[in-house]
Parts: C-alpha cells; structure tokens; sequence
C-alpha cells in the first residue's frame, strides 16, 4: 500500500508546480509537500542594471500581477532616491492598484477556481475549466470575464497598456490621467459593482455546499500578515505591517516595511525553489503566518469604504476570531473587488487625480531601498542595494506566494489526510488537493527569485526514508 | 575618422561634374561627390541605415545600406560610394534584403538587446530597422557577452550591452563638439566604446558633459540617467545646423 502520489503538474495556477503526497503501510497519509519547480532567478539577473529599471525589469517577472511589481520595485527606487512622490502621483499609483486587484481577482476567481467551486471537485475533469463553466453557467462565467476586462481596461486607461505598461517610475508616474479616460472609467464603475454585488450574493448562498472543504482547506490555527494604514483599516499600497495571531491578538503592529527583516527570516529547503518565510520571533517552522485576502481581512479593523465595510463585518462573523480556513479566500476576494471599486470611485471622485504634477526627480542619495505593497497574493517586498553610481549590487524579493508557503505544504497535508486513503485515490479527492493550492491563488512565476545556488531535488521516497528515485 | 575625400565646396569657379545613372531603374542625375545614398534619397528612394546620420562623416560601419551594382560581384555600401557615368545600382533585390536581414540578426546576437526594458523602447533605430526589414527571428545563437554599464557619469550612463559599434558618438564629439573623448578600442567582436584612456566616464577630462553622444545614439546604449523604459526620445535635428554653425567658425561659410 505505501508509496508516493505525485501530481504534476498542478492545473489551474500561475506556474509550475508539483505535490507529493507520501503514503504509509497502513494507507495513512503521513506527509506531503508542495515543490515549486520552476526558477527564474531575477535577484540575481538584475545586478548591475541602473536602479531606476527595477520596476520594468521587475514588472515583466509576472503578466497577472506587474502592477504589484513595478509599485513595490518603484516605492524601493523612491527610498533610493529619498523623495516622497507628489499626491497626484500616489493616487495614481493606487488608483492602478486597484484596477489590478479587480482583474487579478476576477482571474483567480473566475477562471481558476469558478469550476471547482460551480461544477463541483468531483466533477469530469475534461470539462472542469472556465469553458466548462460557460456551457453551464453562462451568466456567471460572463461576469467573470467582464469584470476582468473591466479591471484590464482601466489599467490601459491609466497607464497606456493593460500589461507590463512601464508607467510607474521611481519617483511616481510618468503620464497624467486625462479628463476623458477618467469620464470612460467612471462609466464603468456601476457595472462593476453590479457583478461584484450579485457574485458576492451568489457565493454567499452556496457556502454551505463546501462545508467539507472549508474544514480542512488549510484550516489550523496561524499567524497572519497584512498591511493597515493610520486607522488600521485595509490598505494596499502606503500602509504599515500588522500581524496577528491565531487568537486575533495583535503580535507586531505597525511595522515600517523597511524594518521586514527584523520580522521576517526567510529558510530555504531543499526541496523547493520557493524560500520559506516565517516570523523570526517564533523561529522556524513555527513562525508559519499567512498572507493574501483572507489574511488581509483578518488583521484590518475595517475596510474603510461602505459597501465593503458591511461585507467584512458578515465575513469576520463567520468565526469568533480571525476566519482560520484558507478556503475563505476566494470570499474575501470578491470583498476585495467591491473595496477596489469604491476605491477607485472615490478617488476619481477627487480633482485632484487630473494633476500633471505626478513626479519627484532627484539623484540617488541612499545606497538601500524597501518597497512594499499588497499584491493580491499577499504581501509583497522589494529590499534593493545601489552603488555609489546607482547601479544594482544586490536584491532580495519576498513574494506573496512565498509567504504562504508553509500554510500551503500543511494545507495540502490537511486535504490529504481528509481525503485520500492508500495509493488509490479518487479523482475528485486529487483535485481538493490541488484545489486547497488554487485558494492561495499562488503565483509560482512570481515567487521563485533565486537564492544564488540551486537548491532543487525531486525526491521519491517510501515512508522509511529510502529514496526510490531522485531527478 | 573622415575615410572619404573632403567635400569640395561647388560654386561658380569650382563646378562639380554632373554625372546621370540609374537606381532601381530610374535615370537620376547626381553630382560626383555626392554618395548613392544621398542621391538615392534626394529622389525618394529609401535605403536603410544605421551609422549614417546626417551632419556627420560617413563610416560604413554597419553595412545595412548595401547595394547591387551590376558588373560589380560584391555588395557595396552606398553611403560611401560615390556614383559613375551609366552605373546601374539595385537597392532592393533579394539578395541585398536577404544580406540585410542576416546583419540585423547578428548585430542582436553580438549584444544583449532587450527592447522590453530599455529605455529606447519604441524609439529604437535598430528596432525601427527590426520591424522594417521584417526581422521576425534571429537564427543564430545568441553570444551573451557580459558587458557593464558605466553609471559614473553624473547626467548619462553607457549600457555597452546596447551598442552596435555604429560610433556616432565617436564622430559627433569629434567632429561637432571636438572633444573627442570618445574612441574605439580592440577588434572585431571585442571591439568596444570607450572614454579617454579607457577609463570610467566620470573621470573623463576632455567630456565637456555636453550630451550630443547621447542624443545621437541609434539606440539605449547612451541615455540620460533616469529615464524609465521607453522614456529616452533623441533629439538629433540640431546636428545639421550645428555643423553649419560650427562651420562658419571656421570661416568656411564663405567659400
């Protein structure tokens, strides 16, 4: 009975990536693992480029989220130069932000886990996808694809370009928004939140058939992550740290994202391309935390937006303390959306958005730079050293996805033992593992950013430890 | 730098010769010391360039404007070849846009030209040529060289992994600002740009900071320093005007 279930690659994520599953004598499930395969090595390719083509170079690290990128790589670059960019300019930036949360969201929503979740884990795999989801739900799968067009296409108002646009500079942005596109996205806006308002109603609904799924998708008790500003409400772009315990407790609270090591030591295992992260006061592995859109939702004391702020307030009362399961994701993204879209209302509301002054110049005057934002993944850091003459010496990225790399290894081990028994397993129980992956929504193209060595071996083994076979 | 014989200035006492040919079949009618290349435009016949730019001598550096001429077995540049009494000169066979392509090709596999982060994106004369010539592929591997930028200049940086050698910047501080702190060393491939005595840019005595290299540069090799991607636009209208300027100086306004 003992053995290894391997499922590579893992369908329906950003990357590439592979599980193991390590089955006992008994059928026991006594260990599994979740492999990033693939490696990318931008910390290191970027040394020696001038600092202010960080955010280009960074951006074209991922197609979904770029704006993260070039956001975090320019706040790195504007510490570099030491310039806090003019006012139309930060709202500018978060104003893209939230353009990208929205179609990034719908992405993962929609088009990645709308068939598990729409046609059920158990359903035939050849037709488990979003074309499957269009045959049988038209509507919902047109919505998806709607508000993602909405969110692509605000983000080429704003910046030129719906992917890798190059607008954020250090500084700030490098163009003002015209009159006529803010006339074009405010346009868009009540039918956005139409979608958001009647998917968020739909979802709700439907929670109770995932009863399973939300016992055991990464459901352990963990510490959370995730940026607040001054009021400690839910913030994406200039905000502070915080992060919680399992019991809710604030553990460390505003946090300057420039202290992050200090908080976060990151280990490296030899089965994965990913660095683990985890919460240096606790050492590893119990510093596991969490971050991403539940995660986000449970350190904030409010969304700070109306519509929002009623939908938190329903989310948070499904658990007495923070919402433990990581299932709960895919909620508190639809609440993202509708907290991005009156974000973006009301800041186009605000003439001051039109301004053409939008930029900070100046000459790098620090050797170091930290920029960090919230991705929709989760947490994102970019820590930056410069030479006298402001070319790159050294970078060192911290990923969403990389955060929550611990919670998805004991995620996956979780829904393995719910599930499987023995080597034989059911299809629809390998798609729930995959499935527990898909809620963190990873990003494997984005967090795999080298290290300086390989540290990569795939390892086959039986339960007493001898390795069957090693790639 | 100046390979071809000095421009005569014609006027009434010193005619030229007026000599007729063909390009691509046309008659045309051209001075003697005028190049094909020049001819070739005066009659709205485009021929692709590289290193040629107005206001500066000619180099026949990058071979891109070669032509046919019949009788004659091999390709010629036509920025310094000079035209004959019934030459006939082809500008567009297969053979010389076949040629053309494969130079492209191997000017991006000699360098790491990366358009997608460069601050020239969009208004690259390599790229522009990429795109005209229908460059799709380059079918030769890629030498990745490993070439550093030289940030120590406080206004402009030099990014070698850039350069495709066309040595404008060579010519332009040589001839229109006469500084001449650029120059060329090695050969062939390992052929470089270099400040003074090689040294960083920064150090450089004779740079006088005035930015013409830069603006002349075909593509990001030379840029002015923060300038995020595609933000880097050369201006190079000045340089005929500069050269006429600088020209009266020298008191040859009015021979």
């Amino acid at each position: 009975m003992s053995g290894t279930i391997t499922i590579e690659p893992i369908s329906r994520i950003e990357g590439h990536g592979m599980i193991t599953i390590i089955v006992e004598d008994d059928g026991s499930i006594s260990d599994a693992r979740f492999h990033v395969t693939q490696f990318r090595g931008f910390e290191k390719l970027c040394e020696g480029r001038p600092f202010y083509e960080m955010p280009s170079i960074t951006e074209r690290i991922c197609g979904i989220c770029p704006v993260s990128h070039s956001l975090a790589s320019s706040k790195a670059c504007d510490a570099i130069l030491g310039v806090h960019p003019p006012d139309t300019g930060v709202m500018l930036r978060r104003l893209l932000n939230c353009a990208e949360f929205i179609q990034s969201h719908a992405l993962s929503f929609f088009y990645l886990s709308s068939p598990d979740l729409l046609l059920g884990m158990e359903s035939d795999p050849a037709k488990r996808n979003i074309i499957g989801v269009i045959e049988a739900y038209p509507e919902i799968a047109g919505d998806g694809i709607r508000l993602r067009k909405i969110g692509q296409q605000i983000i080429e108002l704003i910046s030129g370009k719906r992917i890798h646009s190059a607008w954020v500079v250090p500084g700030g942005v490098n163009a003002p928004l015209c009159a006529e596109h803010r006339e074009t996205m405010l346009q868009m806006i009540p039918e956005a939140l139409e979608i958001i308002t009647r998917t968020l109603t739909m979802f709700k609904k439907s929670l109770e058939k995932y009863r399973d799924e939300i016992q055991t998708f990464a459901n352990f008790p963990t510490l959370f992550m995730g940026m607040v500003d001054k009021e400690g409400n839910l913030e994406h772009v200039d905000g502070r740290l915080r992060i919680i315990d399992a019991k809710g407790h604030i553990v460390a609270d505003d946090i300057d994202p420039a202290d992050y090591q200090e908080y976060i030591g990151e280990a490296v295992e030899p089965w994965s391309y990913l660095k683990s992260p985890y919460f240096k006061p606790m050492g590893y592995p119990e510093g596991i935390y969490r971050v991403g859109p539940a995660a986000r939702l449970n350190v904030c004391n409010g969304c700070g937006t109306v519509l929002a702020d009623q939908e938190w307030a329903e989310f948070r009362s499904l658990e007495r303390g923070p919402i433990m399961s990581s299932f709960f994701n895919h909620y508190a993204r639809l609440i993202e959306i509708l907290y991005c879209i009156e974000t973006l209302q009301k800041l186009l509301d605000d003439p001051a958005i039109l301004s053409p002054r939008i930029r900070a110049f100046a000459q790098p005057n620090f050797l170091e730079g930290i920029g960090c934002v919230e991705a929709p993944r989760g947490t994102l850091i970019h820590h930056y050293r410069v030479d006298e003459n402001g070319l790159m010496t050294w970078a060192n990225l911290i990923v969403a996805t990389g955060h929550n790399n611990l919670a998805m290894s004991r995620g996956v081990l979780q829904v393995a033992k719910r599930f499987i028994t023995g080597t034989e397993v059911s299809e629809g129980a390998l798609n729930r593992v995959e499935a527990v992956i898909r809620a963190f929504d990873p990003c494997l193209s984005c967090s795999t950013h080298a290290l300086g060595r390989r540290p990569f071996t795939i390892r086959f083994r039986k339960p007493d430890g001898t390795i069957l076979r090693e790639l | 730098m100046k390979q071809h014989p000095q421009k005569k200035v014609r006027t009434d006492l010193n005619p030229s010769r007026l000599l007729t040919f063909k390009i691509d079949e046309r008659d045309v009618s051209a001075h003697e010391d005028e190049s094909i290349l020049t001819v070739a435009r005066q009659n709205g016949i485009s021929i692709p360039t590289l290193c040629h730019l107005d206001g500066l001598s000619e180099r026949g550096a990058c071979r891109l404007c070669i032509i046919e001429v019949k009788g004659v077995a091999k390709l010629l540049p036509s920025c310094v070849t000079f035209p004959r009494q019934d030459m006939e000169v082809i500008t567009n066979s297969e053979r010389v846009v076949t040629y053309r392509k494969k130079i492209l090709e191997l000017l991006f596999t000699e360098r790491n030209h990366v358009c997608s982060v460069c601050v020239s994106n969009g208004h690259c004369e390599l790229q522009n040529l990429a795109v005209e010539l229908g460059v799709t592929h380059v079918r030769y591997p890629y030498l990745y060289p490993r070439h550093a930028v030289d940030a120590s200049h406080s206004r402009f940086s030099i990014d070698h992994n850039r350069c495709v050698l066309c040595l404008r910047c060579v010519r332009v501080c040589d001839e229109i600002e006469g500084a001449h702190t650029w120059d060329i060393m090695g050969r062939g491939i390992t052929s470089q740009v270099i400040t003074d005595l090689n040294q960083p840019w920064g150090t450089s005595e004779t740079c006088t900071g005035c930015g013409k290299c830069v603006q002349v540069c075909p593509t990001g090799a030379l840029s002015e320093k923060g300038k995020s991607v595609a933000e880097m636009i050369k201006r190079r209208q000045f340089l005929p005007y500069l050269q006429m300027m600088r020209g009266r100086q020298d008191d040859s306004w009015q021979k």
